[in-house]
């Protein structure tokens, strides 16, 4: 859920929400990403970290100290829940880049990403589960809403929440493999299984990327970042890219934008996302949510007012939301890409999108 | 004298008691090796080469061939095989030929990889009911795409997209020359090819004025003699290909003998008739990468930079690193041939004991593109022993952008790899130019054979990706977690990238 004019809510609402969907879930996996969340340090990066020990939480803090500016560091608060066991130390540091790592022309989401990269692949036993600014996400092994209630998201307010119940099948079930999934400022839930993982892992790491988190998942934060942040495409384009139109749609449409799919096929033919899947990524511009090709994984979305809903299921947008003013269920790749008051580009849909819209 | 002749392969065997007489099977023989005398009998000298066209034509299933059982003793270190190129260079004194691909027993990857399905947590897809996308491009990719907003503020396109090869199923036909194979075979490649949407290639035998009209299906060959090169040539083409080597004899150049040079043959190549076809072993104007650079963008100019320039090496020790050069070069699309491809004719020794497999070779080259972060550079074929869907499906998952098959499509339009392609016998009228058997082959129906088994492969690939739960053969394309393997060594699998079943 997105207010697009930033006014805030605390967790206590898509805590509700995600309860809802319990059985859609079996406790080996919960976690949420809100947005809002940090006003007093707004421009810091704030790392979240767990440690699965005493070592891997001394070099965590020895590398954080040594290689960023660190403005404050803290243990993130928590309370005893029993649907939440054997927690990792978890701690947050917020922080910036050095000057000196910034030289003329760097990037610095970049050398924030190789900082997060390297603390992941390097310290064993430590990862970083959140890196973005005014954003955090909170995860966990255990039911979405208790973890909710262990993170104490009750006290916190944002104006973009995202929650995720987990039911793994592929990989374990661990606190690291909890959605969402982060990189600086996006954070994704995914709801299936990448199929074409192989190759989208192979390719994002021809990139530099490098997938540690032992699930399908990650990539997806990846693709988006490598697509929207490094390449410069519009959202509704890289949706385009990551679940692309099928050639049937492709060949039908007015020859610009067959130009324009065609080349996202030839040169994303790597990204493209195969598999069932219901994916929605938070950013710090807004959110975005869409389906596979052809829809194996529910999603629908909903608005009232300002605010956009997007969930699994009706009931879900309905237990916090009984009367929106519109809920539909958004085509198989047609993403539903809500912004910010005073972000994003004012175009209606993606090229595909348009397309599947004039042929069909 | 008799005491050197080479003892039979084979024996043919008649059922006089059946045998009505008709001499189809005497007549049939492209290799003389049956003649008439009052009956069927075996030519005191001429050998039969099992190339089974006599079974085919016999009407009353009256003549077998089978192998000749004591040719050779047992020995478990002196096969029949090399006992016989050894008597047989005791007598010539020369090198020994032959066709087709490597025979000998070596161990064959492909057999070795297990491919993965759904269960459960991602649904299978029915390809019957759901759209599957074999659809392949083959050129080169730029790394990203641009898009600006055009004056209603619709995204547009940016980048210049490089000339592609649009291919509806990631398969093509190897390169087999017009003299190597007759005018017939190859026209039922190139009908073929325009049937099923995808692309046949000359070789390097220039392009005969018939076959002009599926020019825009095929790969024209630049190879080291540069028969049949010029301007139209290469205009007419979709794809363009600089021949460095083969697989099946890498560093070997070719030999086509003035015996398989008739009026036609000598048109296309544009040399007199009966002229040896020699094409060197190296190109002597490319005796190094930047020599092959010069050659790729001269080929571009030619065209104007509107098609493809591609570039066919043999899988050999180094290929990762060679394929890294090629393709800095400027080549769009790089052909792999594995140390199994096929040929019209090769020294055996050659055939069978030089190169790599070809599965070995993609995973390599795949993995050095994209450690260099030139994979989108250009498209890879591989070609060299492609047996079937499942050989199609397993060689994209370890990094192959399409494949080209040359066997294959032979067996299709009737091949009974006898492997005596370089004598110009073939009773199939397919490696001859003799005109009493190149006319037996019709190419309405043999290319007909060759469009079925493109399309029963591709079937049986949209059933494979189908099960793999991904509807577009992109997301197969370099997936090795989808490949598994029982009964690899630990350091081909890592060459391959591709873990042990169970893991």
């Amino acid at each position: 859920m997105m207010h697009r004019r930033r006014q805030k809510c605390s967790g206590e609402t898509i805590m509700k929400s995600i309860a809802l969907l319990h059985d859609r879930s079996n406790g080996l996996g919960g976690g949420f990403a809100a947005y809002g969340i940090y006003p007093e340090l707004p421009d810091h990066y704030a790392l979240h970290i767990m440690a699965y020990s005493d070592v891997a939480q001394r070099r965590t803090q020895e590398y954080v100290q040594q290689h960023l500016l660190v403005e404050k560091a803290e243990p993130i608060p928590t309370r005893a829940h029993p649907g939440v066991v054997d927690p990792p130390l978890l701690w947050r540091y917020f922080v910036l880049p050095r000057p000196a790592d910034l030289p003329e022309g760097a990037d610095e989401a970049d050398v924030m990403i190789r900082h997060v990269m390297t603390i992941n692949e390097t310290i064993e036993g430590a990862f970083v589960f959140s890196s973005g600014r005014n954003m955090g996400a909170f995860k966990a092994v255990g039911y979405a809403e208790d973890v909710g209630r262990f993170y104490r998201l009750d006290e916190y307010e944002g104006w973009t929440w995202i929650a995720h119940g987990r039911f793994p099948t592929n990989t374990p079930g661990w606190w690291g493999g909890a959605h969402p999934f982060t990189l600086l400022d996006w954070a994704v839930i995914h709801n299936g299984e990448i199929s074409s993982y192989g190759i989208n892992k192979r390719y994002l790491e021809g990139f530099g990327y490098k997938c540690t988190l032992l699930t399908d998942t990650e990539v997806m934060a990846y693709l988006l970042d490598l697509l929207v942040r490094k390449h410069g495409l519009p959202m509704e384009i890289a949706a385009d890219a990551l679940a692309a139109p099928f050639w049937k749609v492709i060949d039908r449409a007015p020859e610009h934008q067959q130009e324009l799919l065609r080349a996202l096929r030839l040169v994303y033919g790597p990204a493209l996302v195969n598999g069932p899947f219901a994916i929605i990524f938070g950013h710090s511009r807004g959110m975005v949510g869409f389906n596979d090709r052809i829809k194996l994984r529910p999603m629908v979305a909903a608005e009232h007012g300002d605010v956009l809903y997007i969930a699994s299921e009706e009931s879900a947008i309905r237990e916090i939301c009984p009367s929106p003013d519109r809920v539909w269920t958004p085509k198989a790749g047609e993403p539903v890409v809500g912004w910010l008051e005073g972000e994003g580009q004012p175009q209606a849909a993606a090229a595909g999108t348009q397309v599947a819209a004039s042929t069909a | 004298m008799a005491t050197n002749k080479v003892p039979r392969d084979f024996k043919v065997v008649v059922d006089h008691e059946i045998c009505r007489r008709c001499q189809r099977c005497v007549r049939g023989c492209g290799f003389d090796a049956l003649v008439f005398e009052g009956r069927v009998k075996e030519h005191p000298t001429n050998q039969c080469v099992a190339c089974g066209y006599c079974m085919a034509v016999c009407p009353e299933a009256a003549i077998a061939v089978t192998e000749n059982p004591m040719a050779y003793r047992h020995h478990g270190a002196w096969t029949p095989a090399l006992r016989r190129s050894t008597l047989k260079q005791a007598l010539t004194g020369g090198v020994l030929l032959t066709g087709m691909g490597n025979e000998l027993d070596y161990e064959m990857v492909f057999d070795h990889l297990l491919l993965d399905a759904c269960q459960v947590t991602n649904p299978s897809i029915d390809p019957l009911r759901e759209p599957m996308e074999l659809r392949t491009y083959l050129g080169r990719k730029p790394d990203q795409v641009e898009v600006e907003q055009d004056e209603k503020g619709q995204p547009r396109l940016k980048t210049d997209i490089p000339p592609q090869v649009k291919l509806e199923t990631p398969i093509t036909f190897a390169p087999m020359s017009y003299g190597s194979i007759s005018l017939n075979a190859q026209k039922s490649l190139a009908l073929a090819a325009k049937e099923c949407g995808i692309m046949w290639a000359t070789g390097e035998g220039g392009l005969h004025q018939d076959l002009y009209e599926y020019a825009d299906r095929a790969c024209v060959q630049v190879a080291s003699g540069r028969f049949g090169v010029h301007s139209e040539y290469l205009k007419r083409a979709a794809a363009i290909e600089i021949k460095i080597g083969q697989g099946a004899k890498p560093g070997i150049g070719g030999h086509l003998p003035g015996e398989k040079v008739p009026l036609q043959v000598s048109e296309a190549r544009m040399v007199p008739i009966g002229t040896d076809c020699l094409s060197p072993a190296p190109h002597h104007d490319i005796y190094s990468i930047e020599d092959l650079r010069q050659l790729i963008y001269a080929l571009k100019e030619a065209v104007d930079y509107s098609k493809p320039v591609g570039v066919k090496i043999a899988a050999v020790h180094n290929v990762a690193a060679i394929a890294s050069g090629i393709v800095r070069a400027g080549a769009d699309i790089l052909y792999l041939d594995g140390f199994r491809g096929g040929t019209g004719a090769a020294p055996t020794i050659i055939r069978d004991h030089v190169g790599i497999p070809i599965e070995l070779a993609i995973a390599a080259v795949d993995d050095r593109l994209r450690e260099e972060g030139i994979r989108n550079h250009c498209s890879l074929i591989a070609a060299g022993s492609i047996r079937s869907s499942a050989d199609l499906a397993k060689i994209i998952a370890l990094g192959a952008d399409a494949v080209a098959i040359g066997t294959a499509a032979l067996i299709a339009m009737g091949c009974h790899v006898c492997q005596r392609c370089y004598t110009g016998n073939c009773s199939w009228g397919i490696t001859t130019q003799r005109p009493e058997l190149t006319r037996r082959l019709d190419p309405m129906v043999r290319a007909e054979m060759v469009a079925n088994l493109v399309r029963a492969w591709t079937e049986e690939l949209k059933e494979i990706l189908g099960a793999l739960g991904v509807n577009a053969v992109e997301s197969l394309r370099g997936s090795r977690e989808r490949l598994r393997a029982v009964g690899l060594t630990k350091e081909t699998m890592d060459v391959l990238g591709v873990k042990q079943a169970g893991v």
